[in-house]
């Protein structure tokens, strides 16, 4: 009964997805960019005669960028409202189970962390961060226009 | 009223159903209160919807049953075995004639008032078991049978299709990518085929009678006129035009919102309408068609109209339009403004419609789905508006251009022309650091897609094309690119959020070689490009007037023919390309023939020793009536004809040589083909002037090439010149000072009774003879 995480790592920070939200981790070779998107849409890219925008979390998260010029990436494809992204994250580790309920991270995080957070999840690889796929794929755009 | 009896069928059929067990348990337990309410509300719709249709029988049946369950729940009689069985024997009759009704046949025969009398108090139990001779063999097999889907389901076989289109064009392209293996390959077309034919069947039923809308609206009129004390006739015609489900939802509310309007602002008082003249009753008229590939929505009403002079007085004052503005306005431009945010005609605010938030909602809701609303009115004779939406929302034919090497489609529905930006009747100019394009004489402001999207292209701004775009309700402005590539069929999907936001983009789609491809949004370009439509619009009028004076260029696709030979075809009679295994083209019925999907077309531009093996592409030509297929090897460019055209001394399928893009191509003579392969025509062949009145693509691109190469000079209703002969399609208008002579031409190859000297418009002997003997006629 307890939620499955997907535990990737984004800026060499490991953190934790709801593994129920994943559908799929691929590896992206091609990126179609889409100019004048928010900075954190890195592109487009097809999955199966899908299209995936792709949301890359460093510039999500106000990271920096990850560099997409050596070719394939690996990322984690999620559907939200209908559509399909592709989180471009660094490492893929594995899936755990949740051993806790989320609880609120009191100490203070970066900016981009913070917006993503839902809190420490406890796991056997011990505490990580859970992240909300949502806020991630808005970027600090939501913030800013709330 | 049929469909209305079937949706009654079925849901009695449902409700019976559900019934089932619900009677059984009743029977076992009278005093449910839960199961006498479902069986209530049962016999209650019945009564209800057999008035309406005029069941007598059934509507008597279901009355007593009614009356008598109305008194157990009101507590005035105790629901006892006697009652459940008479109730339970009127629930089966009332099936039994529901199959009847289903099955078209007579009511079963029996008398009713028995099972009637035997709901009353203290009855016997003297229900007889009457006629169940509705015998179930008999019953079976009426009507096409029709089962109830919801919707969701629907559009998720919608969408998988959709997704199966572009999974088939990405086995396509990696078929082509590998070496070809004859036995894949036809397997591979069949499967093509058998998703093109699902493709076309979901569609369909995706489709939905434009009724559906209808179907509410004298109802509402109805309610609208008697609360504000007019009286309005409401006609409807079209209401079988089908279109897609979702078009419909999306079109409700607009569609609402102008009936209100028409109804309040609109129509006058009955006194009103009597001082100005006119009968009492306002009459409003909703009609439908179809019309290519989109449907025509007409809402007129025969009231006031509107106002040009008002409507500009109150956008002064509301600041809409300044002073200076609004003097240059043309009356189309001040009816336009009612489309103007925060402005409303009435003189007061009601509760029916509009304090202003009306029309600019209306206009930007039917735009968001690519359609165009448009209004026409005359002051005290009424108005008209015009929804005209596109048939579906998911498949959308587009031009793919690139930028920077990026591939970019552009909706063709918004792609008015094509020019080359260094182009004979073009110049591009920067003023104040805006581009400024000059096509033949016209005005229109340029944008630069590269600098729209922060791109660097490393194509020389003078060797860009221009598409020229007028985005649905807009003005045109000239889009810069890089190139052109090809038209294609797009499956558009919507992007996500943090696409749309950019303003940019309607959509995402799958090109055929597997790569994502951004469908922009033309409106979107102009609006961040900084275009200012509405007053473009009213500027650019000053350029035109001497516009018309310089010819017009004639866009023309240059390709190479099978045999090489570098030809050009006016673009406007070509529909699209096709790709066809070279097996689907035979000899047959006395000339090539090629199938395309499920049509069968005659085939120009080859013969069979040049088709070999594998696939053949073609132009698919229309002349707006038939079609036309012509063979080609590849497509050179788009072009403008801006030279001169040496014509063919000896007729045939190419009419004459221009020079095209510095090399010499052959003209191919749409005409010709046409009136060879299409329709029976023979041949013959002179210098005057003749007169097309009206312009149109056949006219244009048919006619024109043809009377120019039998040596008249071909000029339109805008040039003030004496014509030595017109031609008019029979039915036409025509300028008062005639010439000379009149060419009538006739759709049909029949003349319509013996004093009819119309022409055949592939009779190209006969129009020849025609044009000679009037060029005789001059001496």
């Amino acid at each position: 009964m307890n939620e499955l995480l997907l535990i990737v790592t984004i800026a060499n920070e490991r953190v934790a997805l709801p593994a129920a939200a994943v559908e799929s981790v691929v590896e992206l070779d091609t990126l179609i960019p889409v100019p004048r998107a928010a900075p954190h849409v890195a592109g487009l890219s097809a999955l199966r005669s899908r299209v995936l925008t792709v949301i890359d979390c460093m510039r999500s998260l106000e990271l920096g960028d990850t560099d997409c010029s050596d070719g394939i990436r690996e990322a984690a494809v999620v559907e939200l409202d209908g559509h399909h992204y592709a989180l471009i994250v660094d490492l893929v580790e594995d899936v755990v189970e949740a051993l806790s309920e989320p609880s609120p991270v009191r100490a203070a995080m970066g900016a981009g962390w913070e917006r993503v957070s839902q809190g420490i999840v406890e796991t056997e690889n011990g505490p990580l961060l859970l992240i909300d796929v949502a806020a991630l794929i808005a970027g600090n755009e939501a913030k800013a226009a709330a | 009223m049929d469909d209305l009896i079937a949706d009654f069928v079925a849901e009695c059929r449902e409700m019976l159903e559900a019934l089932g067990g619900e009677i059984v348990a009743w029977e076992a337990q009278p005093d449910d209160r839960a199961r006498l309410d479902s069986i209530f509300r049962f016999v209650h719709t019945v009564k209800g919807n057999c008035g309406f249709f005029e069941f007598p029988r059934l509507e008597a049946l279901s009355h007593a049953a009614e009356d008598a369950l109305a008194d157990v729940r009101a507590g005035r009689r105790h629901a006892d075995g006697a009652l459940v069985s008479a109730v339970l024997a009127i629930i089966d009759r009332i099936g039994e004639m529901i199959s009847a009704i289903e099955a078209g046949e007579e009511m079963p025969g029996g008398d009713d008032s028995a099972l009637i009398a035997a709901l009353a108090p203290g009855a016997e139990g003297a229900v007889a078991p009457v006629v169940t001779a509705a015998d179930a063999a008999t019953k079976a097999s009426a009507a096409p049978r029709t089962i109830r889907l919801s919707v969701e389901l629907l559009d998720r076989v919608m969408s998988t299709v959709s997704d199966m289109v572009l999974a088939r064009n990405e086995l396509a392209r990696r078929l082509r990518e590998s070496e070809s293996d004859v036995p894949v390959d036809g397997a591979f077309e069949r499967l093509s085929s058998i998703i093109a034919e699902m493709r076309d069947a979901i569609t369909r039923t995706r489709m939905q009678r434009i009724e559906n809308l209808f179907v509410g609206l004298p109802r509402m009129v109805r309610d609208l006129s008697a609360e504000l004390g007019k009286q309005v006739l409401v006609d409807i015609e079209g209401g079988d035009v089908e279109l897609d489900r979702e078009m419909i939802e999306m079109i409700r509310d607009p569609l609402t919102h102008i009936i209100r309007n028409a109804v309040d602002h609109g129509i006058e008082k009955p006194a009103d309408r009597l001082k100005a003249g006119k009968r009492e009753i306002g009459v409003l008229s909703v009609s439908a068609r179809q019309s290519g590939n989109q449907i025509l929505i007409d809402i007129h009403d025969d009231g006031r109209g509107i106002d040009g002079k008002k409507l500009v007085e109150k956008a002064i004052s509301s600041g809409v339009v300044t002073k200076e503005e609004a003097a240059t306005l043309s009356p189309r431009d001040q009816l336009a403004l009612i489309f103007a945010a925060g402005l409303s005609t009435a003189q007061e605010v009601t509760a029916i419609s509009g304090r202003g938030v009306g029309m600019d909602v209306v206009r930007s809701n039917v735009e968001r789905i690519g359609g165009i609303v448009e209004v026409d009115s005359k002051l005290g004779e009424g108005t008209r508006m015009t929804l005209r939406v596109p048939l579906t929302l998911t498949i959308i034919p587009a031009l793919t251009v690139s930028i920077a090497g990026q591939h970019f489609a552009i909706p063709r529905s918004a792609i008015e022309e094509i020019v080359r930006a260094n182009g004979e009747a073009v110049t591009l100019e920067h003023l104040g650091g805006a581009g400024v394009a000059t096509i033949r004489g016209r005005r229109v402001p340029e944008v630069s897609l590269a600098a729209i999207l922060g791109l660097d292209s490393k194509v020389d701004e003078q060797d860009r094309r221009l598409v020229v775009l007028r985005p649905a309700g807009g003005d045109v402005y000239a889009l810069s690119v890089d190139r052109i590539h090809d038209h294609e069929e797009l499956v558009v999907k919507p992007a996500a959020p943090a696409i749309m936001a950019t303003g940019l983009y309607a959509g995402t789609t799958l090109a055929d070689d597997g790569s994502p491809i951004l469908l922009m949004d033309p409106a979107g370009i102009a609006q961040v490009g900084g275009v200012k439509l509405e007053m473009q619009e009213r500027t650019a009028r000053i350029a035109e007037g001497p516009a018309e004076a310089v010819s017009k260029a004639t866009p023309v696709l240059l390709f190479r023919g099978l045999d090489g030979g570098r030809r050009a075809l006016r673009l406007a009679v070509v529909d699209r390309i096709e790709e066809v295994p070279a097996s689907s083209i035979k000899q047959s019925a006395g000339q090539l023939r090629v199938q395309v999907g499920d049509a069968i077309l005659p085939l120009a531009g080859a013969t069979t020793e040049q088709l070999g093996e594998g696939k053949v592409r073609l132009f698919r030509l229309n002349d707006g009536g038939y079609e036309v297929g012509y063979a080609f090897a590849e497509v050179i460019d788009f072009a403008t004809i801006e030279n001169e055209i040496i014509h063919a001394d000896r007729l045939g399928e190419v009419s004459g040589v221009s020079l095209i893009n510095g090399q010499p191509a052959e003209l191919v003579d749409a005409h010709w083909l046409f009136a060879n392969y299409v329709g029976a025509a023979s041949r013959s062949k002179e210098q005057l002037v003749c007169l097309v009145p009206g312009w149109d693509p056949w006219m244009e691109n048919m006619l024109r090439p043809l009377v120019e190469a039998a040596g008249y000079r071909v000029i339109d209703d805008a040039d003030e010149e004496r014509a030595d002969v017109v031609i008019a399609s029979v039915g036409e208008d025509l300028p008062e000072e005639s010439s000379n002579k009149t060419i009538w031409l006739r759709p049909e190859p029949e003349p319509n009774g013996k004093k009819d000297d119309s022409i055949y418009r592939y009779d190209r002997a006969g129009l020849l003879m025609a044009l000679k003997s009037a060029g005789a006629g001059r001496g």
